[in-house]
């Protein structure tokens, strides 16, 4: 196996959104203090319940959110606000819901063929089409259907509508935001063997974005796991499937279903207490503690930060 | 069923899985899993929907006839709008106030000598001019002005409607509140002050069509450049927010589009239904404001007929002439109502939420 290079850098993300309540503006801390990297060619899997800041880490990274502090380094450079437009050539997003993220009004072919307009990316009419066609063909598009609208396809379709124009600028990272949660379930086994096919032809790597971890272990190498805008776990996909170290990765993972009758009798399933708190009045300390079951005083004071526990195993808790 | 020879084929009455249903689908029956809805496009459904809307194709035939005519008619007709009448290069002076089909004396005398003449389908004014022919060139000018002032209300309100809408933050709230002051101000008294400071400031080569058109007339295009195109940038920023709210907007930032191009391919084809619905209502309220601002006399220069001006002349002999009070405000109703009429049916066909 090659020695991967790493393709991305994120060091201390943060994104506040100012929240006006009365006549207060607060900040709604979505994203704090987020810190990963991705190899080239590889996935990184992002799991965690809804609200708990995934979009928001995806759309930040291709400062579609200007980020409120913190680095992203891609491909060795950092990105900012000048070289941005460059940067969407190399970086791309799939979008969390196919209805409405492609353009009503627009073709199947001016969609996919939008970012080609964008960046000049043929000579003539001719090349253009014979781009959108080949694209199409990756996806596993009928060309018949280049000409439709996009209101025509079904939701799977639409995916790889969505798909096909992330991929048409030749990125080296794509952000794949909860691809599969609108579709069901055996659509969505299509549509992330696509992803699979995909990677091992063009060498993308992904951020994948879900809040199932089954579809996540799949699909992904190493998993980073979220709660309240922080990763409180990342870890190999199968190190964490087997040895979860965060209490919040452990209920998460009790809570899949087992089609084992004997292994689900016998598992103790960690239900936690309380709700997810408002992420414009979090707890002191740590995120979690309100709902943990090892919460102890320490939790109440200091914020634990990720710690390596061997084999590149990150968890974000003083007790485990 | 068994095409396929490598599954075996299930024996009568054994219980064992017949494994020919377990075959992987082939091409064409993966094919048939695709969900197609016949392919229209957005614009021909909705014309299709304003065609099966009856008040809509009267308003359009309605409007074809009035348009036809302006074009046709003075073609047809051998008098000019600001022609007295004349017989045999002699004015005719007993050609005043004819009613309709009506001739003069000295007309008649022309007709029994052998002589033809066309009739005049509406009579005469009280300066013997041909009165048919003066309603047609007043709906020509009424219709361009209000075709005109709409377009150019359109222009402004949707370049800066569009621009406060996708920029947002501080720019959308200063050009707000300049829209609520404008939109505070008494139009008419506007109207009227920037007509007479106009008359002063501007003088136009004689001859040409602004100045056959007037400074009055050129005041309100001004005006409704400078008033009225506020309704319509809240309308369309008010549709911009919505539509910036979609995720295809956000796609298309990620490609790296940038906002011009993103406004002009993904936002205004998406309010497009709504600008053309609001266009189409703005040119009867122009056409109104028109004929109300030539009827106080602020309208177009005379001898240039208009509706309103037309109506206001006709005010001083309407116990004797009611005809000539009641053709312009016909030909005003006609317009006014089948504007709104087609304006409201574009809304219906075009609006997807009525979709049936
Ligand atoms: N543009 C915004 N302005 C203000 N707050 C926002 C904005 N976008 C997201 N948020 C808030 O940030 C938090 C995280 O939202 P985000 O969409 O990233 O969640 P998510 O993990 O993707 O959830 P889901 O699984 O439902 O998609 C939420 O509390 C949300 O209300
Ligand atoms: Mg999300």
């Amino acid at each position: 196996m090659l020695v991967s290079k790493t393709l991305l850098e994120v060091k201390n993300l943060k994104q506040y959104f100012p929240v006006k309540s009365g006549f207060k503006t607060i900040p709604l801390k979505a994203v704090d203090d987020v810190s990963f990297t991705i190899n080239e060619g590889e996935t990184l899997g992002l799991v965690g319940e809804s609200g708990c800041g995934k979009t928001t880490v995806g759309r930040t990274l291709l400062h579609l959110y200007e980020p409120t502090a913190g680095e992203i380094i891609f491909d060795g450079e950092k990105v900012t606000k000048k070289n941005i437009n460059r940067m969407r050539k190399k970086m791309q997003m799939v979008f969390q819901d196919p209805y409405s993220s492609l353009d009503p009004r627009m073709t199947v072919e001016d969609i996919i063929g939008e970012p080609l307009d964008v960046h000049k990316l043929y000579s003539n009419r001719k090349e253009r089409r014979e781009k959108v066609l080949e694209l199409m063909n990756y996806v596993g598009l009928n060309s018949e259907h280049a000409t439709r609208y996009a209101h025509e396809f079904s939701g799977g379709q639409r995916q790889r509508i969505g798909i096909a124009r992330a991929l048409a600028v030749d990125p080296k990272f794509i952000v794949c935001d909860e691809p599969v949660s609108a579709l069901d379930v055996s659509i969505q086994a299509q549509v992330i063997n696509m992803f699979e096919d995909l990677q091992a032809k063009l060498g993308v790597a992904y951020l994948f974005i879900a809040h199932d971890l089954l579809v996540v272990h799949h699909i992904s190498k190493r998993i980073a796991v979220m709660y309240l805008g922080k990763i409180v776990e990342i870890a190999d996909s199968d190190d964490l499937n087997a040895n979860p170290l965060h209490p919040y990765t452990q209920s998460l993972l009790s809570a899949i279903p087992i089609p084992d009758p004997n292994i689900t009798r016998s598992r103790k399933r960690i239900v936690l207490e309380g709700d997810v708190p408002s992420p414009l009045n979090m707890p002191t300390g740590c995120a979690f503690r309100t709902r943990c079951p090892y919460a102890t005083e320490q939790c109440a004071k200091e914020c634990p930060t990720l710690t390596d526990r061997g084999n590149g195993h990150m968890v974000a808790c003083f007790n485990k | 069923m068994n095409k396929n020879p490598e599954y075996p084929k299930k024996k009568f009455l054994s219980a064992q899985i017949d494994l020919s249903k377990f075959a992987p689908a082939t091409e064409e029956e993966k094919r048939q899993q695709d969900v197609m809805s016949e392919s229209v496009t957005f614009f021909k459904d909705g014309m299709r929907r304003l065609f099966k809307n009856p008040l809509a194709v009267i308003s359009i035939v309605l409007l074809s006839i009035v348009i036809l005519t302006i074009i046709i008619a003075p073609m047809i007709v051998p008098y000019g709008y600001e022609e007295m009448l004349s017989v045999n290069g002699r004015r005719d002076k007993g050609a005043k106030n004819l009613a309709p089909f009506e001739y003069s004396e000295a007309e008649q005398k022309f007709i029994e000598e052998g002589g033809e003449r066309f009739p005049h389908i509406f009579g005469t004014d009280e300066q013997c001019r041909d009165y048919f022919i003066r309603v047609v060139y007043g709906t020509r000018i009424s219709l361009v002005v209000g075709i005109f002032a709409s377009l150019i209300v359109l222009i402004i309100g949707m370049l800066i409607g569009s621009i406060s809408g996708y920029f947002g933050g501080k720019v959308d709230l200063i050009i707000m509140r300049i829209v609520d002051i404008i939109y505070s101000l008494p139009d008419m008294l506007i109207i009227i002050l920037l007509s007479v400071v106009l008359n002063e400031a501007i003088k136009f080569k004689p001859g040409t069509i602004l100045a056959d058109l007037g400074s009055n007339m050129i005041s309100i295009f001004i005006v409704f450049g400078c008033l009225y195109w506020v309704s319509m940038a809240r309308l369309i920023r008010g549709q911009i927010l919505s539509i910036k709210e979609n995720e295809y907007i956000l796609a298309a930032r990620s490609i790296g589009a940038k906002p011009g191009r993103i406004i002009r391919t993904h936002i205004l084809p998406n309010c497009l239904s709504v600008i053309i619905i609001s266009t189409a209502l703005q040119v009867p309220s122009a056409i109104f404001t028109e004929s109300y601002l030539s009827f106080i006399g602020l309208g177009v220069k005379a001898p240039m007929p208009s509706l309103g001006s037309l109506a206001n002349a006709a005010r001083s002999g309407l116990q004797s002439y009611p005809h000539k009070l009641i053709f312009p405000a016909i030909v005003i109703c006609l317009i006014v109502l089948s504007l709104n009429l087609l304006g409201d049916g574009l809304r219906d066909a075009f609006d997807p939420k009525l979709k049936k």
